[in-house]
């Protein structure tokens, strides 16, 4: 289906040129520039680049969850088709705990230590539904808990009573029980093991396909992307490289920075990918990203336009669901390589 | 560089650590039995001159007090370590110090080796002041200047003077590295040494440390919790589980012919990054026991798929079911491929 710009009935969330800046000493730097995508309603949607690219400022703009020295300097945030940017702080903070839920690398720095965990979810749930009674909001504690396969008997316990993987799922199982729609998980499976974290990632497949949850997977790990997004999206230097479909995108990347990302990932099984494709450089400097295409100084590919003018991020020829922002996909210079 | 199986750099027999647990007050002054966490239990295996050993396993499960046993770092409880023939176990302090110099170790974080007050080449050279104090301070600062060329820091002068906040993560664990191979090690331990960098910087990395050891004849003991990443630069693997080794084989032969229900859990879990290859195996069930009163029998029986009576019972002997291939399961046979 084709997004339109005013965002079709599966869009949930639009995200229009976007900017976060942060004002550091040295000047501002712009951590999130002109960003432009849809989360649609029900998908998994995993964001991928290098460390520092700006991929849990986003995640945090797109619950307004900035505050100095970073602010939203520009661009428009649609949730189910209304502006939250003109949300007041008290329907803001009404709208980030029912609708929206995050999931950090370690949930112990966001549950309290001294509640237990059924005093969380009770409490979430009465925060935004005062009319609940405590007997309702624990039986619905109770009930969820055992959903997400964790004894019911460890609701009374305290959250450093939890394994690392317990802790996660509860901090999932919050956003549950207020029935959010969305899920933004920032690197939610980074400091745990291989199997606990595929147990995880089993179990945001199955929170999708029971309760219809649409989850913005943040991650460095590429791997996971691949294991259970449906579209993905690849940042680089606080702008969005490309956007699409994760086979299409894994089977033939437009972007080189995606292509040389992806050819640098480590493949466990033995006869695929024995060696590891080497990216020099490193990212910019965001106080003073390069002129032009800000990959243009790492890019095997660079043209003379490159450094001069930057490119927009434009659906790919004959597949409107891929956006790349790259030269040699716009229609000035389409196979401009070719001829070079 | 050709590998003899018989020349082992180290033997590594019966290894067995235990950290005793603080007691709270009223154990202390009421007596009882002292508790123990088992780190390490009766762990055997060699490591051959010129190899790259593998030591994988999930968090906990005794890689880096194994690592940190095998060069000399931590007294043992029991068990013998056997570096070129001589038995660490029993070597005094004087004794200790003048191995120290053969063996080097990397850490995850490159800061535990790098002085923040410091430059980085007065760090990388400090070792060289301790172990060649006889070295004059020209000499010490060419061969600092060749070290920082050779892990790519180039230009080196320009290298030399920095600290290590004006550089990335990547720039500091080379630097680590200088610091690790400028004495000249015969065995590097490598505690997780990637497992801080960005993708496109551990493609890089990996590929810088497996040239060292090509160009100086090193020995590594690379720990690592990412069975992808030991497929880059491991030539034999050792898998550990809960302070036990599990299996022990050559890479290749580990991955395609997995003994051990544990091995094979955690290869299945490991992400692979082709979304066509999305896996579908189930996780075990169960969490990691506690190290403090490990379960009886194969400490993996409580969560094998396959375990039987015996398991519970009879600790698994570590034995030979294929050519240099060892496990530790007493039904490791139903996983021999038939012919075997
Ligand atoms: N509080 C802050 N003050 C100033 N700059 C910041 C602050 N937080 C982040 N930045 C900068 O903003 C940019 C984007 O950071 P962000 O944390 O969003 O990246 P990221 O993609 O999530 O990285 P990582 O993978 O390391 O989590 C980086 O250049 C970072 O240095
Ligand atoms: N100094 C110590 N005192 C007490 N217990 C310790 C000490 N060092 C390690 N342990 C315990 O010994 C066990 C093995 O720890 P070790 O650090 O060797 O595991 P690891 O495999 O390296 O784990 P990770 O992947 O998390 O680094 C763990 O249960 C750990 O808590
Ligand atoms: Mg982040
Ligand atoms: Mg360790």
């Amino acid at each position: 289906m084709v997004t339109t710009p005013g965002g079709g009935k599966d869009t949930l969330v639009q995200i229009r040129d976007l900017s976060v800046t942060y004002h550091t000493r040295l000047g501002p730097l712009s951590a999130v520039s002109g960003v432009s995508f849809d989360i649609r309603r029900g998908e998994i949607l995993g964001l991928v680049g290098e460390s520092g690219c700006g991929k849990s400022t986003l995640g945090r703009a797109l619950m307004r969850m900035v505050a100095p020295p970073a602010e939203i300097s520009q661009g428009q945030l649609l949730f189910d088709g209304e502006d939250i940017m003109a949300y007041d702080g008290e329907k803001m903070r009404d709208f980030r705990g029912r609708r929206v839920s995050m999931i950090f690398q370690d949930p112990l720095t966001s549950l309290n230590p001294v509640q237990r965990v059924d005093e969380h979810v009770v409490e979430a749930i009465q925060v935004h539904e005062p009319q609940t009674t405590i007997r309702v909001a624990l039986n619905r504690a109770r009930t969820l808990i055992q959903t997400l396969g964790i004894r019911a008997n460890r609701l009374r316990d305290y959250p450093h009573q939890l394994s690392g993987g317990m802790r996660q799922r509860v901090m999932a199982g919050l956003g549950l029980v207020l029935n959010a729609d969305l899920i933004v998980a920032d690197e939610a499976t980074t400091s745990l093991d291989v199997i606990v974290e595929a147990k995880l990632l089993d179990e945001f497949k199955r929170l999708r396909d029971e309760f219809n949850l649409t989850i913005l997977l943040i991650t460095h790990n590429i791997a996971l992307v691949a294991q259970i997004a449906d579209r993905i999206a690849v940042m680089y230097a606080g702008q969005m490289a490309e956007v699409g479909d994760v086979v299409t995108v894994f089977d033939d990347p437009c972007h080189p920075y995606t292509e040389g990302l992806l050819r640098s990932v480590p493949n466990v099984k033995l006869n695929e990918r024995e060696v590891l494709y080497k990216m020099g450089g490193e990212p910019p400097n965001l106080t003073h990203p390069p002129m032009g295409c800000r990959f243009h100084p790492r890019c095997p590919m660079a043209m003379p336009i490159c450094s001069a003018e930057e490119p927009a991020l434009l659906p790919v020829v004959g597949d409107v669901e891929h956006l790349v922002h790259c030269w040699l996909h716009q229609p000035q210079t389409r196979g401009a390589e070719a001829q070079a | 560089m050709n590998i003899d199986p018989n020349d082992n750099l180290v033997e590594v027999r019966n290894l067995t650590k235990w950290f005793p647990v603080q007691r709270g007050l009223l154990a202390q002054v009421f007596g009882g039995t002292r508790r123990f966490v088992h780190a390490v239990d009766d762990v055997s295996f060699e490591i051959r001159r010129g190899e790259v050993f593998g030591l994988a396993g999930e968090s906990g499960s005794g890689k880096t007090t194994t690592g940190r046993a095998v060069v000399g770092l931590t007294p043992v409880t029991s068990g013998r370590v056997i570096f070129d023939g001589i038995d660490l176990t029993t070597l005094g302090g004087t004794g200790m110090r003048s191995l120290r110099r053969a063996m080097q170790v990397i850490f995850q974080d490159p800061m535990a080796s790098l002085n923040p007050r410091m430059s980085l080449g007065r760090s990388i050279g400090y070792g060289l002041e301790i172990h060649n104090p006889e070295m004059d301070a020209d000499a010490r600062r060419a061969a600092v200047v060749e070290m920082l060329e050779r892990v790519g820091l180039a230009p080196a002068n320009y290298f030399y003077n920095k600290f290590p906040h004006q550089t990335s993560g990547g720039q500091r664990q080379r630097a680590a590295i200088a610091r690790a191979l400028v004495t000249q090690p015969e065995l590097v331990l490598a505690d997780e040494p990637i497992a801080m960098a960005d993708v496109s910087v551990r493609a890089l990395l990996l590929d810088l440390m497996n040239e060292l050891k090509r160009d100086f004849n090193l020995t590594y003991l690379f720990i690592t919790h990412d069975l992808a990443t030991a497929k880059y630069i491991c030539d034999r693997v050792g898998i550990m589980y809960l302070g036990m080794m599990a299996e022990v084989a050559e890479l290749r032969e580990l991955y395609t012919h997995p003994l051990h229900p544990y091995s094979q859990a955690l290869l299945a879990a490991v992400p692979v990054p082709d979304p066509h290859q999305r896996r579908t195996q189930p996780m075990p069930e169960g969490e990691i026991p506690n190290p403090i009163s490990p379960p009886t029998g194969c400490r993996f029986h409580p969560r094998c798929p396959i375990a039987g009576e015996v398991c519970a019972q009879e600790v698994p002997a570590f034995r030979e079911l294929r050519p240099a291939h060892r496990v530790a399961c007493h039904y490791a046979e139903r996983f021999l491929p038939s012919g075997d």
